[in-house]
């Protein structure tokens, strides 16, 4: 494969756009508090931290919603199996379940999250819109009914809560959770580019007749994609529990949006055939700095969110600018 | 209207139009005359410079220099919504109706009547009833919505749109790809009677047959240019061929020695019929469009469902894609964009794609290195006119899109191939490669392969194929040999007029 400017352009665009919105609010911080540019607090070691702890839940969910984007697919109850799952795993560590227990339980619960939508919407042929916007109100439902409407304690779960705290060491920069993050969507990059199965993902979701005239197992490859994505949200909620310190069934409530707006501020097309696991992170990491930023600068919430509508508009705006000026 | 006043004079010129994209040159010193009550013809492979030409006077690209004159005025659209409304009406291939709108509201839509800021309902009708009663064809509801409409019901509502505009220069693109023969005929009266009203014609076809039927002249582009003007009743097929191609085409129909070996498929549809293919030979599937041609050749291949005993080398085979692929049986999709090809995929994607799981057994994994490798080659031994197997599909001519098709069976190296329409809507240059190669893959002494083609052109079947069978009310007809039956005789078996 050669290395023309274009691809450059398409691949690192994402990160373009994300170095920019850092800057910007270094630049909003050095104007308002008058500190020195290199110094302001959004790039000290803290502030990363801090960014990659709230980016780390939607940056996991994000990576099994490329898969499903990718293949013209879309999964709306992932906010509430994300919850459902932490809920899950809090039980189970409640009832003095071993880690390696909990997290089987969590990742179970998500695939099995996973598989429900898969099969109504392969076997059942019902739009994903549809049938993941009610499977969002049932597993909320769910989720609320096992934890009794509580939150439940898993504080003393230290093994759990390591993995977003900050590194031990400097040298290790990121929570480990971060580090997980990472290597589940470099792994999820290299199934796509270099399995059949990643290949036949991109062949379903740019033309689901020619991938079946081409002897592609279509409904086995999307049910393949919501289990990952299902496990992946399982991944997902034992982040939640870790970062929040408790299963919480009202947890993250309209993460749905975050993660679809990652996707596709990322560069991926709600049509199919079209989408970056890499640019997905950038796009769950470009989210939080703007939330970071305009905390660490005393934006009010209504603000804070009117700027990243704006900015999710803008990046896809920006992504359609330059693939035109890509075509001609 | 005052268009059926002036006759004979040009209705529209073009001027040495040059055009260029960036570093490519799409026409160079265009000039093409139009006189009032005339259909012209416009022929020339696909990337010639003919749609290019047409966005031009469409208005949707600006020359670089160059000039149009309309009725003798300058004519110069700021944009296809300019140029509409300047005189100038486009019918593409893809239809632009909005479905759900009635027949009457697609044809005023964008110049609405209006009683004050409402929508005249009654006076769009009114207006709707008389352009379609003009273009002979009062039997179309105008209060139906379009998209119940046949094909080519919705292609007269969007004539209508045009005429009911007062359209001075109407231009058909390719109108004819997706119509059955019969429709074919009425479109030809249809724009007779237009070129009547002294409203100048403009026709694109790749058939040249209905050039003859419907243009009194026509003029042939090639690499951007335009290489001749001839009247159509004086200049002959071979003439109009070479000037298309720059060079003499006389076998079009390659046919090598071919030596039909052992029975590699046999199909058996209840209902329908059944069919046997030998190694080393074609079998044509001939029909009107409707007659199930297309049906049975998907229910051999497992598309759509549909029951079939299908026995590959001597063994049975379950009708599905994925194990029709595994047995070595290919299919070309008649319907490229929609199902052929995924387009927005690159090249090596497309081609590589049935072939991608095979050999089994390597984890299931994927060299991007391998498959562009492999492409190339095909790229090359084809002829596909593009930059490189990465890139997107959808940018390559349809041409070139259809040769990457057909590399697909040629990577999945697949003995029994078939194909449904294989060069549909493509140019001749690009049709004249794939008879070649047809006639090599069958012809082919180390292992020669068996094809079964569905076409509509009755000539092409001719030319190619070794046997034929009709296709008549969803039934299989019986085998003719090339050489002991006629067109006529097949064509009254078609239509059941023997």
């Amino acid at each position: 494969m050669k290395w023309d400017s274009a691809k450059i352009l398409r691949a690192f665009g994402p990160f373009g756009a994300f170095a920019l919105v850092w800057a910007c609010f270094g630049v909003l911080e050095s104007w308002l508090q008058g500190t020195p540019f290199v110094k302001a607090a959004i790039f000290s070691g803290e502030a990363v931290v801090n960014i990659i702890q709230n980016t780390a839940v939607v940056g996991v969910a994000a990576i099994g919603m490329t898969l499903i984007i990718v293949a013209a697919g879309i999964d709306l109850s992932v906010g509430s199996a994300i919850s459902f799952c932490s809920v899950v795993a809090a039980k189970v560590i409640a009832a003095g379940g071993a880690p390696h227990f909990v997290i089987m339980a969590a990742l179970g619960t998500g695939l099995a999250c996973g598989l429900l939508n898969g099969l109504l919407i392969v076997f059942a042929r019902l739009i994903p819109f549809i049938t993941t916007l009610g499977t969002l109100l049932v597993l909320r439902g769910l989720s609320l009914g096992l934890a009794d409407s509580q939150p439940i304690n898993v504080q003393e779960a230290a093994w759990l809560r390591w993995w977003l705290l900050p590194p031990a060491s400097g040298f290790a920069l990121l929570p480990p959770g971060g580090w997980l993050m990472l290597s589940l969507a470099a792994l999820t990059v290299l199934v796509l580019h270099y399995t059949v199965f990643g290949r036949h993902v991109f062949a379903v979701g740019s033309n689901e007749s020619t991938a079946r005239l081409c002897g592609v197992a279509v409904d086995r490859v999307k049910l393949e994609v919501y289990a990952i994505a299902g496990v992946l949200s399982g991944a997902a909620g034992l982040m939640l529990c870790s970062f929040q310190g408790q299963g919480d069934p009202t947890g993250a409530e309209g993460y749905e949006l975050d993660v679809i707006a990652a996707v596709v501020i990322g560069g991926a097309s709600l049509s199919g055939g079209v989408g970056s696991v890499f640019g997905s992170m950038i796009g769950a990491l470009i989210m939080t700095v703007i939330r970071t930023g305009c905390t660490l600068n005393g934006v009010s919430l209504g603000a804070t969110k009117v700027v990243t509508g704006t900015i999710i508009v803008a990046a896809v705006l920006a992504d359609r600018i330059r693939q035109r000026s890509a075509r001609s | 209207m005052t268009v059926g006043d002036i006759r004979a004079h040009p209705r529209l010129e073009m001027r040495g139009i040059h055009k260029s994209f960036g570093a490519t040159t799409a026409l160079t010193d265009v000039s093409l005359r139009v006189l009032a009550g005339e259909v012209h013809a416009l022929v020339g492979e696909n990337g010639a410079g003919k749609s290019t030409l047409m966005k031009i006077l469409a208005g949707v690209h600006r020359p670089d220099s160059g000039s149009m004159l309309l009725d003798g005025e300058p004519y110069d659209p700021a944009d296809p919504h300019d140029g509409r409304a300047r005189g100038v009406g486009m019918i593409y291939q893809e239809l632009s109706i909005a479905p759900h709108l009635s027949v009457a509201e697609n044809m005023m839509l964008g110049m609405e009547p209006r009683r004050g800021p409402f929508f005249a309902r009654s006076r769009a009708r009114a207006i709707a009833l008389k352009t379609l009663a003009e273009l002979g064809h009062p039997e179309v509801d105008v209060d139906q919505p379009a998209g119940r409409l046949a094909i080519s019901q919705q292609q007269v509502v969007e004539i209508g749109r045009s005429v009911a505009m007062g359209c001075r220069v109407i231009v058909f693109d390719e109108p004819t790809s997706s119509l059955a023969q019969e429709d074919v005929t009425r479109l030809g009266d249809l724009i007779a009677k237009l070129a009547a009203q002294g409203i100048a014609i403009l026709y694109i076809s790749h058939f040249l047959e209905e050039v003859r039927r419907f243009s009194s002249s026509l003029t042939v582009m090639r690499d951007g240019r335009s290489v001749g003007g001839y009247p159509t009743a004086t200049v002959s097929d071979e003439r109009i061929v070479a000037d298309m191609v720059g060079r003499d085409v006389h076998d079009l129909y390659p046919r090598s020695a071919r030596k039909p070996g052992e029975t590699l498929l046999e199909a058996r549809i209840p209902g329908v019929g059944a069919m046997a293919v030998r190694r080393g030979e074609i079998l044509g599937l001939c029909g009107l469009v409707g007659s199930g041609r297309t049906r049975t050749l998907r229910a051999i291949f497992g598309l759509d469902s549909i029951e079939a005993e299908v026995l590959m080398k001597g063994r049975p085979v379950v009708p599905a894609p994925r194990a029709a692929w595994f047995a070595g049986c290919g299919f070309v999709s008649e319907n490229r964009k929609e199902e052929g090809l995924a387009l927005d995929l690159s090249i090596a994607d497309n081609v590589c794609l049935p072939a991608l799981d095979r050999p089994p057994g390597r984890l299931g994994l994927v060299q991007p290195a391998e498959l562009a490798r492999r492409t190339r080659t095909w790229i090359a031994e084809l002829n596909i006119r593009c930059q490189g197997p990465g890139q997107p599909l959808g940018s390559l001519s349809g041409g070139n899109q259809q040769k990457a098709a057909i590399a697909r069976l040629i990577d999945a190296d697949c003995d029994v191939w078939l194909m449904d329409e294989p060069t549909r809507g493509i140019d001749i240059a690009a049709k004249a490669r794939i008879y070649q190669l047809m006639d090599q893959l069958v012809a082919d002494p180390a292992r020669p392969r068996a094809i079964v083609m569905v076409s509509s052109h009755l000539p092409e079947l001719l030319g190619v194929c070794d046997r034929v069978m009709v296709v008549r009310r969803g039934r299989l007809g019986p085998p003719h040999i090339i050489g002991q039956v006629s067109a006529e005789q097949l064509m009254f078996e078609a239509t059941g007029a023997a």
